[in-house]
């Protein structure tokens, strides 16, 4: 098991109840393993869409994406910035 | 400084891009409109990786318009009507490529940085903006 820190912006760190935290998954895993986790550990997080945004260590990523022990996975809500 | 709490300051920005070989300026502003009911806009960001997005967005113009330079300011916090979240200078030879880079750099930056925006209402109600401008969520 590795340890993976998640960021939570905007209304999913409402749903979460937390901007940061960290969730123990199996590593090597992907982007997609650690929404799982999350969902478990973050019951809020259940509202979120079924394949949302994330960064992985600060690059939008698709959800196949690897994540080692260490990384940091960013969950983002649809981006309106500017 | 790419993000900022403060209030833009187009002059600034102006400074930094024109000198006597770029001809063509072009200033593009984002500002806070006033939709109904909305006082103003509190916009939250993902910092570390807006600032790298925004580093990576001036290098890909940079390479595209090598003669051009382009600054961009994003702020950020409680905005009210009617002041700007966004300022974009650009500078060129000539005005075609002025133009093309700064319509270039908003519409990446609309694409690609992780910022976010709470409408605050006149009711005391706000409510998270999705990118069509959608409200996807109310509170107090």
């Amino acid at each position: 098991m590795g340890k993976v820190s998640v960021r939570f912006f905007a209304r999913y760190a409402e749903l979460a109840g937390c901007s940061l935290s960290a969730v123990n998954v199996q590593t090597p895993a992907t982007v997609a393993d650690v929404i799982s986790r999350v969902r478990e550990v973050f019951p809020g997080t259940q509202a979120l869409p079924p394949r949302p945004l994330a960064a992985l260590n600060q690059r939008q990523v698709k959800l196949d994406a690897t994540v080692n022990e260490g990384d940091e996975v960013a969950l983002l809500p649809p981006l309106s910035g500017g | 400084m790419h993000l900022t709490r403060h209030r833009l300051e187009v002059a600034d920005l102006l400074a930094e891009v024109q000198s006597v070989e770029r001809g063509g300026t072009c200033v593009f502003l984002g500002t806070v409109r006033n939709d109904a009911g909305v006082t103003g806009i509190d916009y939250s960001a993902y910092e570390a990786m807006a600032v790298e997005e925004i580093e990576r967005i001036l290098a890909e113009a940079h390479e595209r318009w090598p003669d051009a330079r382009v600054v961009l300011q994003h702020r950020l916090g409680l905005i009210p009507v009617g002041e700007a979240s966004i300022a974009i200078a650009a500078a060129a030879p000539h005005r075609a490529e002025a133009f093309a880079a700064c319509r270039h750099v908003i519409e990446e930056v609309k694409r690609r940085l992780p910022i976010w925006k709470k409408e605050y209402r006149i009711d005391g109600t706000t409510a998270w903006v999705d990118p069509s401008g959608r409200p996807v969520a109310h509170g107090p």
